[in-house]
């Protein structure tokens, strides 16, 4: 199976510069660690993994994304899928980031029908870091 | 040494005006600069003197052979812009020698002629060739030319040894033995006939992936007819022993048949005293061409099968179909120059295989696959844990491997040999199969140590699993959505 050219330099580009790319975390203990949500999805029996982390900042009264982080165990596009999804995260409302469907990582990274649960992942991944960050305020 | 079991007779000997001569096959990737092939007179007029000399001068060959080896490529040589191929496992390109071979009989000035035409010079010439090529298979394998059926390739001579024994002998049982591990072509094969009724016991290698011939002997049956084994794995190298489980299946008159796709032409296979009844081979295994297979039926005692193709008659009436005269001829030739290599070949692969684990086995988490100390050089799986085996491959973009992985197969279940292994299935998504083959040279494989450690550590800095492993983290005892 080929994989289209976008899918395999957003792979490359993510190996070669990581933290460019937004590979990374934030942990317990870190500065504004309260403000991360985390989402992870996916098992390592199945061959995907995805960890999103978001963090958000309350800018005029919403809260806006302002920086990601992901760490992906997965095929080529999964990790392909995971950056996509990063780039489309940064400066998004929750309620925007909440709205992006797995079609618009599908049609950007021309994914083939049998890589599509890669884009699904994606989306599963920001619906739970929103809803862990949602946690957080809960528990303030 | 290994290849003392193998019988040589008069092998690397011809006769010149009189006296025997020693003649061996240069190496391909050595042919540039000893060319074709290396020959030398004995100064023997008598063969058993001739014998005599024959060894020290074929170690003299060799010596020449394995002094250029490992030499370092010219300038001009570069590898660095093309693709590494190390799947030989799935196919091998065909050696030059078979190609000419082949060449001679498509057109009308070579034999073209249908070797089934007995009326003409024509078909004369065509059957004469094929004859030769059988001749070439028999004596790789000691056996008699009579015992081997050309097939189209080994999915075919898998699909003809166990339908075809089991139609014929369905009256003195149903039942039917093989393992998880096997090829497709035969596990399919049974699934089908268990549609039809048969009943087939599939049994599990131990962890290291070998079939015991105890758990071959407390399977069978008094109404097993036949037990379906492959001598080495195609996934992960490791090969079974034919000679004990053949030994159970004749004292139980069961027949007993080998998919030897994967080993013919790399291990010494002396079918005179094998207790092997059937046998499949392939020829792009082994730098013949694709399409192409044989089926070893054995003679004495007789094993029976019933056809799958009906038509002309060809092959016995076993297997119709106007034979393909440059097909068969690409087989016996590979099948010939295999026999020459298969001592050189072997070597060679054994050194691949220790530079490549040598360069890998000290990095963490690493797990062989299969074994090293039963398991042909030529095929080494490796588990990289917490990194996905399609994602390393495309970072290994220079280097052409497979995976067991999943996100490389059409149905994406990871590799059903490694699950069989009892490899948990996160180890069996991240797997890598390394083949190597006559074409590799020593420098590809000690770069692919180096991309490998280096992509594997790329790719483990973006795995969120690497991440929990270096905190302490049991992956086990996470409860994943």
């Amino acid at each position: 199976m080929a994989y289209s050219q976008k899918v395999v330099d957003k792979f490359e580009e993510t190996l070669k510069n990581p933290e460019g790319a937004s590979v990374g975390r934030w942990k317990p203990g870190d500065k504004d660690f309260h403000r991360v949500g985390t989402g992870i999805v996916g098992a390592p029996a199945c061959g995907d993994v995805m960890k999103l982390q978001i963090k958000c900042e309350n800018i005029e009264g919403e809260n806006r994304i302002v920086d990601a982080r992901f760490k992906t165990y997965g095929c080529g596009s999964a990790i392909a899928s995971s950056g996509q999804l990063i780039d489309m995260l940064k400066g998004k409302t929750l309620e925007e980031a909440q709205n992006i469907s797995n079609q618009e990582i599908v049609d950007i990274l021309e994914l083939p029908a049998i890589k599509i649960h890669c884009s699904v992942l994606a989306e599963e991944a920001i619906h739970r870091a929103i809803d862990d960050f949602k946690s957080l305020r809960n528990n303030d | 040494m290994w290849y003392n079991k193998f019988e040589m007779d008069k092998k690397y000997l011809f006769k010149r005006n009189n006296v025997w001569w020693v003649k061996l096959a240069v190496p391909v990737y050595l042919r540039d600069k000893l060319g074709f092939d290396l020959r030398k007179s004995t100064g023997e007029k008598d063969l058993e003197k001739a014998l005599l000399v024959r060894d020290s001068i074929l170690s003299e060959f060799k010596a020449k052979f394995s002094s250029d080896i490992d030499r370092k490529p010219s300038s001009e040589t570069n590898f660095s812009n093309k693709t590494t191929y190390l799947d030989y496992a799935s196919t091998t390109p065909v050696d030059e020698r078979v190609i000419e071979k082949m060449k001679e009989c498509l057109s009308f000035e070579g034999a073209f002629g249908n070797s089934g035409s007995r009326s003409h010079v024509y078909g004369w010439k065509a059957e004469e060739l094929v004859e030769e090529a059988r001749l070439n298979v028999s004596n790789l394998l000691s056996c008699d030319p009579r015992e081997i059926i050309w097939t189209s390739g080994a999915t075919e001579s898998d699909n003809l040894a166990i339908k075809g024994a089991a139609y014929f002998y369905q009256s003195k049982g149903r039942h039917i033995i093989t393992s998880k591990i096997e090829h497709k072509a035969v596990l399919d094969v049974c699934r089908q006939l268990e549609k039809e009724n048969f009943e087939v016991t599939y049994l599990d290698p131990d962890e290291s992936g070998v079939i015991s011939p105890q758990a071959v002997k407390d399977a069978i049956r008094e109404d097993t007819v036949l037990v379906s084994l492959m001598q080495i794995n195609n996934e992960i190298g490791v090969l079974n022993d034919i000679d004990q489980i053949g030994l159970i299946t004749r004292e139980n008159g069961t027949i007993f048949h080998v998919d030897a796709a994967q080993s013919a032409g790399k291990i010494p296979i002396n079918l005179s005293k094998l207790n092997v009844d059937l046998m499949s081979f392939s020829a792009h295994k082994i730098y013949g061409p694709k399409g192409i297979g044989a089926l070893y039926i054995r003679r004495k005692p007789r094993v029976r099968l019933q056809p799958l193709f009906h038509g002309g008659g060809q092959e016995r009436g076993i297997r119709a179909g106007t034979l393909p005269t440059h097909q068969i001829v690409g087989m016996g030739e590979a099948f010939r120059i295999a026999q020459e290599q298969m001592e050189i070949d072997h070597k060679r692969l054994t050194n691949f295989r220790s530079i490549l684990w040598n360069g890998l086995k000290d990095m963490e988490e690493v797990y062989i696959n299969g074994s090293i100390e039963n398991g042909f050089p030529g095929i080494f799986n490796m588990s990289f844990n917490f990194v996905e085996g399609e994602s390393l491959i495309m970072a290994l973009k220079n280097i052409a491997v497979s995976s067991g992985s999943a996100c490389t197969s059409a149905s994406l279940e990871p590799s059903y040999v490694l699950r069989a292994l009892g490899r948990p299935d996160e180890l069996a998504h991240s797997s890598i199969r390394f083949s190597f083959g006559r074409f590799t040279k020593k420098e590809e494989v000690e770069n692919t140590v180096d991309l490998v450690k280096n992509s594997v550590s790329q790719l483990r800095e973006i795995s969120p699993l690497w991440e929990m492993y270096q905190d302490g983290i049991d992956l086990d005892k996470i409860e994943w959505a």
